[in-house]
């Protein structure tokens, strides 16, 4: 598996950390249930979802990976910045 | 059809003509008191220990593939007590207790092997974290004996005890532990339901799952509906998929874990063999594969196979530590499904829906778990009330924070475990 960092270029999974399905952080006050939620609750699919990876062992930018779990598919990768900046 | 010594051999000489199918096809019921959602290893022992503990026999255990055609054929086959976190070992003590009598009890010859297992550490803090471990272990009435360098070259010459960067200083040798023939467990306990008079649906997935008022009233499946005032879920690898049918979020991610065999060699290593610095682990099949394994790919995955940087990690640790290994050929390799929890325990629990219950999250530990899962399920399903072992596995736990199992010290987070 190798994902195309919109910096560096494809490169092999092993540079990637991965962090998880990519969510809205609730407010501090939000609640204990809007905070297990984005903790511990997942939709889980098996098919396509958006997920955070950080290109650690390369120019350490996070990145919003869209992937299929199924089959391991990648379907797009941007910055974390600029989908913030969006 | 009862199996006996004196069965096989009056088989043997009649050119085995007398045996018979291990269970019935039957065609699903309209209704039961109780259907069970999964026909692996944890479904069938729910339904046997319902039908055996508690009487329930009008019961059925709906299977989308066929009996023994998920996890309980995918996995590595280690049987274990060795837990050290109150919660965890009172439930696998016991699990290891039924694992002892299980041939009996089911009359089926699982190959239970309580061949020892050796937990290797390489440094004296590893040293301290496994003789408090071996503590705990003896403390639940379970077996540990701390090995020095030279007692596990007694048990283990052909490792390299000089390695430069896990250098052997010894190991933790639990004595009950071992393997046990995967594919016999699922057909041991489905032949005891049946036997009981469960009936096993095979090809009959679910689909959707009957709510009224706030409680369960039955199942649509493939081969129709069915109706029952008590379901439980037990399809560890799609519980989400499956608990979304009844609304439910669930605190799994779904991750890949990748195993390996050779081709068969001749008897070589007796015991099965962690070396955790390394995340790696193998034993010996009774038909002379070596299996074995090693960590998560660690990204969620349903494709129940991983990629190459995980298989060459688990090569190279396997070369460090045996490096004997490296004249044999690997004969395949593949995937399973892991049910992630945050803090890498399960979950054994009803539901907000009345008579709804799950068993689920067993992370990449369920194998050895198949009796006591289900002797523990059948009790919740059957009184309502948790099973002693089986108390801390609670579904709120990460919710309000109370009662984490985080066995392995690391945090109770996704990615973590």
């Amino acid at each position: 598996m190798r994902l195309t960092c919109p910096i560096c270029g494809a490169r092999d999974r092993r540079e990637f950390y991965y962090q998880g399905e990519a969510l809205a952080r609730p407010a501090p006050g939000a609640g204990a249930e809007a905070w297990d939620e984005y903790l511990h609750l997942r939709d889980n699919p098996a098919g396509v979802r958006r997920e955070l990876w950080q290109h650690e062992a390369g120019c350490g930018a996070w990145l919003v990976v869209e992937r299929n779990t199924s089959t391991h598919e990648v379907l797009g990768v941007s910055l974390v910045l600029d989908e913030a900046q969006a | 059809m009862t199996f006996s010594g004196l069965r096989v051999l009056k088989e043997g000489l009649t050119g085995n003509r007398g045996w018979a199918p291990h269970w019935r096809d039957p065609e699903p019921k309209a209704a039961y008191d109780a259907v069970i959602i999964g026909g692996g290893g944890h479904g069938l022992a729910t339904a046997y220990y319902l039908a055996k503990n508690h009487g329930l026999t009008n019961i059925a255990v709906l299977e989308k593939g066929y009996i023994g055609g998920g996890n309980i054929g995918r996995n590595t086959t280690i049987v274990r007590a060795n837990y050290f976190l109150p919660g965890n070992s009172e439930f696998y003590s016991h699990s290891l207790k039924l694992w002892e009598g299980l041939e009996e009890d089911l009359n089926y010859n699982v190959m239970h092997s309580q061949r020892g297992i050796i937990n290797l550490f390489h440094s004296d803090g590893q040293r301290d974290a496994f003789v408090r471990r071996g503590n705990a272990m003896i403390t639940q009435g379970d077996d540990a004996i701390l090995l020095d360098r030279e007692g596990v070259r007694q048990h283990l010459p052909y490792l390299d005890f000089e390695n430069t960067r896990f250098p052997i200083y010894g190991g933790l040798y639990h004595p009950r532990g071992g393997t046990a023939r995967h594919d016999a467990v699922a057909w041991g306990y489905a032949r005891g339901a049946d036997r009981r008079g469960v009936d096993l649906l095979q090809n009959c997935e679910v689909t959707g799952i009957d709510i009224e008022n706030g409680a369960v009233c039955g199942v649509q499946t493939t081969r129709g509906a069915i109706r029952a005032k008590k379901v439980g879920i037990v399809v560890a690898g799609r519980s989400s998929q499956v608990a979304a049918m009844a609304g439910m979020r669930l605190p799994i991610e779904s991750h890949v874990l990748q195993a390996f065999v050779t081709e068969g060699l001749k008897p070589c290593i007796d015991h099965v063999v962690t070396f955790g610095m390394g995340h790696f682990y193998i034993s010996q099949s009774d038909k002379g594969g070596l299996v074995f394994g090693g960590d998560l790919d660690f990204y969620a995955s349903y494709a129940s196979r991983g990629n190459l940087p995980t298989a060459e990690h688990v090569m190279e640790a396997g070369m460090t530590l045996m490096p004997m290994i490296g004249q044999a050929k690997l004969l395949r390799s593949w995937g399973g499904i892991m049910d992630m929890t945050p803090d890498g325990s399960p979950i054994i629990d009803r539901t907000e829906t009345d008579g709804l219950f799950i068993d689920c999250g067993w992370c990449y530990g369920g194998f050895k778990a198949v009796p006591a899962s289900g002797y523990a399920f059948a009790h919740l399903m059957a009184t309502g009330q948790h099973h002693e072992t089986a108390a801390a596995f609670r579904f709120d736990r990460f919710r309000t924070g109370r009662g984490l199992l985080d066995e392995e010290g690391t945090g109770s987070q996704h990615n973590l475990h």
